[in-house]
């Protein structure tokens, strides 16, 4: 007889939701995701999940399994512990729609807010690799939102309102530092997107599937930035004097 | 009946891959007002997996490339089936959507100069994809996506199209639902963008995620569109085949254009053995020479040297590695072995390929940086589509527009690598430019008939209604296997009449699927709406196969094995008859005499 596992996933909506057991054949280099479509095909045709390229590369699968945040495309079951259930929650940060989907739509409205990329005429499209890669880093996010999800300032304060969150930080570092752009995004980062709310805990880092190095390579020059522009004194006075010059806001 | 919203624009984009989003930006940007429908979240379309690159001769490496030999390798590569014109217009625009891509903030890879890089791949005579390591897609659908967001484009997401609505000849709009909700949803439209990519999730091993259920397809032909080269499927030659979880996952052909080789279980690299008639003379013929040619490759010298055989198309890889399997040569998991370790340095592989690096350590324990992969053949690209007028993306229905995948008639019977993203982003801008112009002709949004839409409605709450029956898992799994066993890479007539009598009995079953639960993201019930499409696309493409009797490009026949010129002159047509599906031979458009000279300049040259 195959090794079997017991799966607990989150079933509810918004009405509130309980966790509701299923046992689960395991095989060979089998990952959580393949463990949820078991229980959709054999057990609950209607249990929502989103997924599309079980390859870690769209983003789309991201949950709580056990605890973590994770793409459970990328999440092999014989990691855990034998003998023990794996429990499978939705991210917490948003809004639960179903069972394992979340309502992840304030990050498409965050993202309207960031003025697109501006590219300087003043020079030929050339850049170096090095160039390149310092924004590479950036332009490797796959959008699965895990990074959001464990932010404390959106986490546990629900700061929706004027934070913008890690991903919209590396997004705008990819425009900032980009060897073409020639936009100026740092009032945006200071008042819509707050950047100073974050206090560096780097728990987005840790969870990356994507390995970006969040804080230490976009967040905190993006932060130093911002004080450059705003808390320098002779810009301040600079400012003072001159109020057209005022960096441009994400209009 | 329940009620739906409605919805109305001047044009609507169905798909939001990298065809539909260059399609609705560029509606948009000629002042037509644009939805976007995205069956998924927006930027997880199937564009976001391509990895290799996209095919524009920039002749930033290779100073001798020019749209005239990307035209005549596209060409060879389809086997002389493409639809000239469409072949053209992509060689000679590609490199303008590249740049332009650039232009949107699109960073790729450079030269030692800093211009954009590019890499060689199967069947392209010269280094010409542009490329990000092997994320290049995602590259390309964020650039799209964000140049989109600031262009007043509405975006839908997690919405389901289910059918084209008509007035008359004329489109009027589509009718679909809303995931989330389960509510269904009217667009009303004077002109749709088909956008919706392909039909890989009716075989078993395939690299293609659950939104590839031939949606467009199905759409178009429902509508009384004309379908194109339905017989001719894409089997990738490498995927990956243990552990059983990742089967059909894709590995790039970047793996053996950075120079990775292909060797079978007796480690010896049997791509020598197997260089077509179609290609003799351009290949390396000696392991020396191949490997001087990479290594010009690598010093970014022009080489010397004949390129590997390993780099031959797609359709000819994937039939030798299923012969080496069959003849008892393969690896330990019914693969091939694919090795790159031997080639380049760690540094290099973790470099160019990172992503295939992080895949095969967490998925598969396998570090590719010392060992071989295990590869093997995955179902990954339709060939055919929607027919439509090579210059306005028009298909024979006025006002429905396809792009892309969707579309058929650019890559002939086998499609080069890297000519897939170049496709959507010229005939996606080009879709999108026609489509706006059509709208713009038409005063008002046609009118139609509610019969229509309440016959949709009763059709898609029908699951709900039975109290026992099928379960629409199950039965996706059967046409899986069966698409798999009786119209796989290789194919004969009474496997292909087995297949067609199964299609039938699947037919009778899915009008039985019963569906548990209620209308709100309900994954079992959206299966089962989707198996109509996957039923209607799997028996055009049987039928097809069985009128060619032939073995051309991805077609492969074990009772006709080799090419014949007569066949070498028709496309087969399907359309949806007042019996069923039919299918007839249509001769292809004579080529001009200019293009003709360059296929045989190649030829002599």
């Amino acid at each position: 007889m195959a090794e079997t596992m017991t799966l607990e996933i989150h079933r509810g909506d918004t009405a509130g939701g309980e966790l509701v057991s299923y046992t689960v054949p395991s095989t060979p280099g089998m990952v959580v995701l393949d463990a949820v479509h078991f229980v959709q095909a054999h057990h609950a045709p209607d249990l929502a999940v989103r997924w599309n390229c079980k390859a870690g590369r769209c983003g789309s699968c991201g949950a709580e399994v056990n605890g973590k945040p994770r793409l459970m495309c990328m999440d092999r079951v014989d990691k855990y512990p034998a003998g023990e259930p794996i429990t499978i929650r939705p991210m917490k940060t948003f809004p639960v729609i179903k069972d394992l989907v979340s309502d992840v739509s304030w990050n498409f409205e965050v993202n309207k807010k960031i003025p697109a990329f501006k590219p300087r005429n003043d020079r030929p499209p050339r850049f170096s690799q090095e160039e390149a890669d310092r924004v590479q880093e950036f332009r490797k996010c796959i959008e699965c939102f895990l990074c959001q999800n464990v932010c404390h300032v959106l986490r546990d304060h629900q700061r929706k309102e004027e934070f913008g969150g890690p991903r919209f930080f590396v997004r705008v570092a990819a425009l900032e530092m980009h060897p073409l752009d020639d936009g100026n995004r740092t009032g945006l980062l200071k008042q819509d997107l707050g950047i100073g709310f974050c206090n560096i805990t780097k728990c987005c880092t840790e969870v990356c599937p994507e390995s970006i190095h969040i804080t230490d390579n976009a967040i905190i020059p993006l932060k130093e930035r911002v004080v450059d522009e705003f808390y320098d004194p002779i810009k301040k006075l600079f400012r003072i004097l001159m109020p057209q010059s005022r960096p441009e806001a994400g209009d | 009946m329940p009620s739906y919203e409605t919805h109305e624009y001047d044009v609507v984009v169905v798909g939001a891959g990298g065809a539909g989003l260059r399609a609705a930006i560029e509606a948009s940007a000629r002042g037509a007002r644009t939805a976007l429908i995205c069956k998924s979240l927006l930027g997880k379309a199937h564009t976001v997996m391509a990895e290799g690159g996209i095919a524009a001769a920039l002749a930033n490496v290779d100073t001798r490339d020019q749209w005239q030999v990307h035209f005549r390798d596209t060409i060879k590569g389809g086997k002389f089936l493409n639809q000239w014109r469409m072949a053209q217009l992509h060689a000679q625009e590609a490199a303008e959507r590249v740049l332009e891509l650039e232009q949107w903030g699109a960073v790729f890879d450079r030269t030692k100069d800093g211009r954009i890089l590019q890499r060689n791949f199967g069947g392209h005579t010269y280094p010409r994809l542009a490329h990000v390591g092997d994320r290049t897609g995602l590259e390309m659908i964020r650039t799209l996506q964000d140049r989109g967001v600031h262009q007043g484009i509405d975006v839908h997401m997690e919405c389901t199209i289910r059918r084209i609505l008509k007035d008359g000849d004329r489109v009027g709009g589509c009718f679909g639902y809303h995931r989330e909700t389960g509510r269904f949803v009217v667009f009303r439209a004077k002109a749709v963008v088909l956008a919706t990519g392909g039909i890989g999730r009716c075989w078993a091993i395939s690299s293609n995620s659950w939104e590839y259920t031939g949606d467009g397809h199905a759409m178009a032909l429902w509508a009384g569109a004309e379908l194109i080269d339905m017989e001719f499927v894409q089997f990738h030659p490498t995927g990956m085949v243990w552990p059983l979880s990742v089967q059909g996952t894709l590995i790039t052909e970047g793996v053996r254009g950075e120079g990775g080789v292909l060797v079978n279980r007796e480690g010896r690299r049997f791509m020598f053995e197997r260089i077509p008639e179609l290609y003799r003379g351009e290949f390396a013929e000696t392991e020396e020479e191949a490997t001087r040619w990479v290594q010009a490759v690598i010093a970014g010298r022009r080489p010397d040297a004949r390129r590997p055989p390993e780099l031959l198309t797609r359709d000819v890889v994937a039939r030798a590695i299923r012969r080496e399997v069959r003849e008892g040569r393969g690896s330990p998991h019914g693969g091939v072995l694919l090795d790159i370790a031997s080639r380049r340095t760690p540094e290099e592989i973790k470099r160019k390929l990172p992503s295939m690096y992080q895949q095969f350590k967490e998925l598969a324990d396998v570090d590719i940086t010392r060992e071989p992969m295990e590869v093997g053949p995955t179902c990954h690209y339709m060939m055919g589509g929607v027919r439509v007028d090579p210059d306005t993306q028009e298909s024979t229905v006025r006002g429905l527009f396809a792009a892309g995948e969707v579309a058929g008639g650019l890559h002939g019977a086998n499609r080069l690598g890297g000519n897939s993203l170049s496709d959507l982003l010229v005939f996606g801008r080009r879709a999108g430019q026609f489509a706006a112009e059509s709208a713009q002709r038409n005063a008002s949004v046609a009118q139609v008939d509610p019969d229509q839409i309440d016959q949709v409605v009763r059709e898609s709450l029908a699951p709900f209604e039975r109290t026992d029956g099928e379960n629409p898992y199950a039965l996706h799994e059967e046409l899986r296997s069966t698409m798999h066993n009786l119209v796989g890479i290789v194919r004969t007539e009474e496997e292909l009449h087995a297949a067609l009598g199964k299609l039938q009995q699947f037919r009778q079953r899915s009008a039985r699927i019963k569906v548990g639960g209620n209308i709100q993201y309900n994954p079992g019930w959206h299966l089962a709406l989707d198996l109509k499409n996957m039923l209607d696309v799997s028996e055009a493409v049987t039928r097809a196969a069985l009128q060619r009797k032939e073995s051309r490009g991805a077609h492969t026949r074990d009772d006709f094995a080799d090419s014949d010129a007569r066949w070498a002159k028709l496309n087969l047509i399907v359309r949806q008859g007042t019996d069923g599906i039919e299918v007839s031979p249509r001769p292809l458009p004579e080529m001009p005499p200019e293009l003709k000279k360059l296929l045989e300049e190649g030829e002599h040259g």
